[in-house]
């Protein structure tokens, strides 16, 4: 099934085809983001002031450029964020120490639930202007995908090499070749694949963040996420139909013109020196390679790129001296001044919330937590129980999982947000109490992660080990107790982790959803910092926030690192 | 070249690494002495755990010694050296940049101008045979083709000393013979780039091949045994009866660490004066007992259960860090002998070899308690707890006292291989406890 062109078919064309369609699609492409970009300057005066949003296709198609655009200013800010951040805290004993931890609680902090803090001192940021909002926005987008890119980063310069490590230095290459040369090419493959699931997730984000109520004022951003909640307010069917197709049509194309030409290209740098077997393809990575007007251009700009890189270089040269070993004394007045901070910092978050809610609510919240840590365990029991024996029965099956497998990453990155509506109607319809509706609407995100680690693990069982199980005969719940269960126990384990924190940032806004006037409401720790959120209370927003982080670093500490050494140490495969 | 000049000397050089919870040093190598001239190659040969990668490492100026210094051309090194080119084991070319590219890192680090670069690189390319290659990528490359890049990445900066990191160890037999022959033959013809070489190996033939001065380390610590000249005509014959005898030579000297080695300075290694100290001081050589077994079985059926121990690495294809801890096991276990280049196996080798399973585990256990103290130490512990079981961290933390982590722990594996093999013990994975086996308790 060959739609496009294949590379060797374009080459046959003298200056053809490729280049024609590479320069359209560029001007193209300039043109829409001019477009987009007009209306982020439009005036904002609340509460006089305020953007629309229309209902009409005609807009739609605009508003979803919007919101994309959006994304893809967070995902260039993560990027860059990325890099710096990773870099320091892999090249510095010192910032290392603080850096990590600090990214590990920042990773478990609920982002919708500080975007009140955020959307109010980004408006005071820029007055009299959208462009408070929308850095808002963007700032909720980067937080929900800039902490696994960081850590993937961090990761991977950690694990260069050492003889290539070596290599560099012996060849007294300057702090910049390194980077260039060393660092960033081998972290590529585990960046991109990063943040292109981050940049899924982002959607989530960028919709749920576009129309939100802080402090009894409802702000609204133009996008496809408040051309959503416009629809539900009014309660028109119609619209929420074509905002679902929208959404999906924009996150293919994303796919597609962007993701999928980066990992096609991306496969160079992997570190493994022999050829890989299954490439990813892409007809626009093709048809970018093909033409000659990105070469030609690229050579055209050999002499200016060498300068710069020699100018980079002299301001890196690599060191003369030999790194020297820190003193012991120094290290202790640096770890006791670290603590100091520390315990400085919680004292003083303590005080603000035992002096304005008291002691109680502490443990009011700490209970509200526990309901909603129910609802996530709920979540992924029954998650598992069906998806795991799905994505088995999908991975053993390579034709299927092939097919399957973007599918699933499709529905992975697809906002679930999107659904709420047409579930809420379900359970006002039908008369479920969203104490229990809550489980189904956090699972409309989360179970993905589940579903999509199952058929990754079960595709990594080797073919021998299925065969053997065959032929001994082994049968059923046997089958799975000795042969699938701890083969795809890794897997599980990382999309479980991935499927609770997921939870638990969807429980903000799925603990409270809206159909028309209708109102559900259920009782949790989400419902909790929604309703704080709205109200403009601060210190319950802190304490909220506080204790679901707690709930997910605990967790995280005290049960999935158990799961992830069981994983590492006896179900290695 | 007709004055030879000092270009690098190592002076009472130490290594050492801090033990794990603090526990002191683990020296890695001890009042290393050296000096690398003008026009020769230098072959660093010795066993695992010698610290020849470390000692090449230090003289790179990849790591700082823990005392002594390095000079490079009399100035003290402080920081990588820049007199140095290094040929890594595993290549270490970076997989996304062509060959080309690859070959031209070290120029572009020194600021050479990209024509004058590229020029200089061709040739480079050229002289190692990858004309034509420039603008493949490594993974398009055999193994052979890939350590080509990497000498070309080295040549090309001219270095005076030529460093080798075991260079022919990652490809196979026929690949390495073949480029080992090349590489001689470009320094023969005196066109080589550099002024010298030092090379790491743990090859005999390799180093007797191709180098000019054998230089023997010894290991716990790591010391120079001995250097070794070799005076031999170059290009060398293999099949010549002065080769095979150095190769002999060299053999028996390296199974042998207490035995001088004769030549030049000559330091010997003492290991035998200090009985008094803990069991858990001696290492194990890192065999499985099938391995041992193996190899009696093969000896077994030669003639008079002797074997030449270079034709028998050759048979086997192993190098030397494979076969020399499966004959230190079997003499350790008082199955062999080795002498004069050759193995043979002793009345109790030879039963072993022969014998069933059951009775070959007999034996085993018997010959164990009899001569590997360590074994006695840890059957005492097991018996003085009444449930006849220990945890591991125990025993760990007792060969933590003398070694490194990860080197504690492969002590560890051995023992416990050993130990269930002859039914002196079991261990539970799972709980890390080790258990008095059966057979032991009664």
């Amino acid at each position: 099934m060959k739609t496009f062109p294949t590379p060797e078919t374009l080459r046959r064309f003298p200056f053809g085809l490729a280049d024609i369609v590479v320069i359209l699609g560029t001007l193209v492409l300039l043109a829409i983001i001019a477009k987009l970009g007009q209306g982020t300057l439009v005036t904002f005066r609340p509460p006089d002031v305020l953007p629309t949003v229309d209902l009409g296709v005609e807009n739609l198609v605009y508003y979803t450029g919007r919101s994309t655009l959006r994304m893809f200013i967070a995902l260039f800010c993560s990027t860059v964020f990325t890099l710096v951040y990773g870099y320091i805290a892999a090249n510095s004993v010192k910032a290392e120490r603080i850096m990590i931890p600090l990214l590990d609680i920042l990773q478990s902090v609920p982002v919708l639930g500080f975007l009140s803090i955020t959307v109010t001192g980004f408006i005071a940021l820029f007055p009299g202007s959208l462009l408070g909002l929308e850095a808002a926005s963007i700032f909720a987008i980067f937080t929900s995908q800039v902490w696994n890119m960081t850590f993937s980063f961090y990761q991977s310069l950690k694990t260069v090499p050492k003889e290539l490590q070596e290599a560099a230095v012996l060849y007294q290459l300057s702090g910049w070749q390194k980077f260039v040369k060393l660092e960033v090419p081998s972290a590529t493959i585990g960046l991109l694949w990063n943040a292109m699931m981050s940049f899924g997730g982002g959607w989530f984000f960028v919709t749920a963040s576009e129309a939100i109520s802080v402090l009894n004022q409802e702000y609204t951003l133009p996008g496809i996420g408040s051309y959503l909640a416009m629809a539900i307010t009014q309660e028109n069917m119609m619209a929420l139909g074509e905002a679902l197709v929208a959404m999906t049509i924009m996150i293919i194309l994303v796919d597609q013109f962007f993701w999928r030409p980066l990992i096609a290209w991306s496969d160079k740098f992997r570190l493994e020196q022999s050829a890989s077997v299954n490439v990813i393809e892409s007809w626009v990575y093709d048809i970018l390679t093909t033409a000659r007007i990105p070469t030609l251009v690229a050579q055209s700009l050999t002499p200016f790129s060498d300068r710069v890189n020699e100018i980079l270089s002299a301001l890196s040269k690599p060191s003369k001296q030999d790194k020297k070993t820190v003193s012991s004394n120094s290290e202790t007045i640096y770890n006791i001044t670290l603590w100091l901070i520390l315990g400085i910092l919680i004292a003083l978050i303590l005080h603000f919330i035992i002096s304005t809610v008291g002691i109680g609510e502490i443990f009011r919240v700490l209970g509200l937590g526990f309901l909603t840590l129910l609802r996530v365990t709920f979540l992924l029991i029954f998650a598992t129980l069906i998806w795991t024996p799905i994505g088995v029965a999908i991975g053993f099956n390579p034709k299927l999982a092939n097919f399957l497998q973007p599918v699933v990453q499709f529905l992975a990155s697809f906002p679930a947000n999107f659904i709420f509506p047409f579930a809420t109607l379900f359970f006002i319809r039908f008369n479920i109490s969203l104490g229990w509706g809550s489980i189904l609407l956090m699972a409309l995100g989360a179970q993905w992660y589940i579903l999509f680690n199952s058929i990754a693990g079960a595709q990594s069982i080797p073919t021998d080990l299925r065969e053997m199980s065959q032929d001994i005969g082994l049968k059923g719940w046997q089958r799975w107790q000795k042969l699938i269960i701890p083969g795809i126990f890794s897997a599980w384990v990382t999309g479980g982790v991935t499927a609770s924190g997921g939870a638990w940032n969807a429980s903000i806004i799925a603990e409270v959803v809206s159909w028309g006037s209708n109102t559900l409401v259920a009782e949790g720790l989400g419902s909790y910092i929604t309703k704080a959120t709205e109200m403009g209370d601060w210190p319950r927003i802190a304490l909220g926030i506080a204790i679901m982080s707690l709930f997910v670093v605990g967790i995280n500490r005290l049960f999935w690192r158990k799961l992830y050494q069981l994983a590492e140490e006896k179900y290695h495969l | 070249m007709t004055q030879t000049e000092t270009l690098i000397s190592v002076e009472k050089v130490s290594k050492s690494f801090p033990l794990p919870d603090g526990k002191g040093e683990f020296t890695v190598l001890k009042d290393i002495n050296l000096t690398i001239n003008s026009g020769e190659v230098v072959a660093l040969l010795g066993r695992s755990g010698s610290g020849k990668s470390t000692l090449l490492r230090i003289m790179a100026g990849l790591i700082p010694p823990s005392q002594g210094r390095v000079l490079s051309n009399g100035v003290p090194l402080n920081g990588s050296n820049s007199d140095v080119a290094m040929v890594f084991q595993s290549f270490a070319l970076l997989p996304w940049l062509t060959v080309q590219e690859n070959v031209e890192l070290g120029l572009e680090a020194q600021g050479v101008k990209r024509a004058e670069r590229g020029r200089k690189a061709l040739k480079a390319i050229d002289l190692v045979g990858l004309d034509g290659f420039e603008s493949a990528y490594p993974k398009e490359l055999s193994g052979g083709m890939k350590q080509r890049v990497g000498f070309a990445r080295a040549f090309v900066l001219q270095p005076q000393v030529l460093f080798m990191d075991e260079p022919f160890s990652a490809l196979d037999v026929l690949t390495s013979e073949n480029l080992r022959g090349e590489i001689d033959d470009l320094w023969n013809a005196q066109t080589f780039p550099s002024q010298s070489i030092l090379i790491v190996t743990h090859n005999i033939e390799e180093a007797v091949f191709l180098a000019d001065r054998i230089i023997i380390l010894g290991s716990n610590p790591g010391i120079i045994r001995g250097d070794v000249k070799v005076d031999l005509p170059r290009s060398r014959d293999r099949n010549s009866e002065e080769f095979k005898d150095l190769v002999n030579y060299i053999y028996t000297a390296m199974t042998n660490p207490q035995i001088e080695v004769m030549d030049q300075k000559t330091i010997t290694s003492d290991t035998t004066s200090s009985i008094t100290e803990s069991p858990y001081t001696y290492p194990l050589p890192h065999v499985r007992v099938g391995g041992i077994s193996g190899l009696l079985e093969l000896i077994v059926e030669q003639k008079d259960g002797i074997d030449d121990i270079p034709i028998l690495a050759e048979r086997l294809q192993l190098a030397v860090d494979d076969l020399l801890p499966i004959l230190d096991g079997a003499v350790l276990l008082g199955f062999a002998e080795v002498a004069d280049g050759d193995i043979k196996l002793t009345d109790i080798g030879e039963d072993f070899a022969t014998t069933t399973i059951l009775r070959s585990k007999d034996i085993f256990r018997q010959q164990v308690l009899k001569r590997v103290p360590i074994f006695n130490s840890i059957l005492q512990t097991l018996r003085e707890k009444r449930n006849g079981s220990m945890r591991a961290d125990f025993f760990l933390d007792l060969w933590d006292d003398y070694f490194p982590k990860a080197e504690a722990e492969r002590q560890f594996a051995t023992a416990i291989d050993w130990g269930r093999y002859g039914e002196l013990f079991e261990y539970d994975a799972s709980e890390e406890r080790l258990y008095l086996s059966e057979l032991q308790t009664q």
